[in-house]
């Protein structure tokens, strides 16, 4: 790869950490529980860009893998915390129960 | 809203649908998980993941839907005992060896055999598949009793 493709990935990828730690600011210090867990999110999906770049710089093709593993888990985890924000609890035994 | 249906007399009321786009996403999302999961079992021995990854990625798959939905509709759509799942893993996991045993080969060798199935034709199999799908029905199952019982429903 040339050089200045080199440049361009390293160059994407302190963006990448830059952004990741104002997100990390965020979880930490949000205010609320909701901001924390979108910023989660959003860190989930930053980490997915950056493992790309990554998987280009190392030349290799079995990151990717990787990836849309952690876009699947996030996708869950979010919906998870969300449900337990609305409702208080995450797995309900019987939806139509009335009680 | 529903109580105060309740006391002014309505014996059966209906209740609101409210997430209509988690249970339609994860109707949708349910399949790609799971032939992701499929496909990283499968692929196993040339690319990373097997059956650790395939197991946990399928139970997130489930998982999805139990967040979704609720243990009775999960019960009523997977009409299996998880403990027996872990069983028949752990069979599988501990039968292949013992029965390649029985050949005149050591413990855990395992072998190439190619095999004739009638769609498919000749395909080769090795025997660390069977011994992979023990260790991907093992943690499936270990990991859904652990959700389904911390959740609170008795399996």
């Amino acid at each position: 790869m040339n050089l200045f493709l080199n440049i361009v990935f390293i160059i994407a990828i302190v963006g990448m950490a830059i952004a990741m730690g104002i997100a990390s600011y965020r979880i930490i210090r949000g205010p609320t529980l909701h901001d924390k867990i979108v910023a989660l999110d959003a860190f989930g999906v930053m980490l997915m860009a950056t493992i790309g770049i990554f998987s280009v710089l190392l030349d290799t093709s079995y990151l990717i893998v990787v990836i849309m593993l952690i876009g699947m888990l996030g996708a869950v985890g979010t919906i998870a915390m969300a449900k337990f924000l609305e409702k208080g609890w995450v797995i309900d035994i019987d939806r139509d129960s009335d009680e | 809203m529903k109580s105060a249906l309740k006391r002014a007399g309505y014996k059966q009321v209906h209740k609101q649908m409210n997430d209509v786009h988690l249970q339609f996403i994860s109707k949708v999302a349910f399949f790609i998980i799971l032939l992701f999961a499929f496909n990283l079992f499968f692929a196993g021995h040339y690319t990373p993941g097997g059956g650790f990854v395939g197991g946990l990625l399928t139970s997130a798959a489930i998982v999805l839907l139990l967040i979704a939905f609720d243990v009775k509709t999960l019960k009523k759509m997977l009409p299996i005992r998880f403990r027996l799942l872990i069983a028949s893993g752990l069979f599988l996991a501990l039968g292949v060896p013992t029965g390649l045993m029985f050949f005149g080969y050591p413990f855990f060798t395992h072998e190439f055999t190619e095999i004739t199935l009638p769609i498919l034709g000749e395909i080769g199999l090795h025997s660390a598949t069977p011994f992979d799908l023990g260790v991907f029905l093992t943690v499936c199952g270990s990991t859904l009793l652990i959700i389904i019982l911390v959740g609170g429903a008795d399996d």
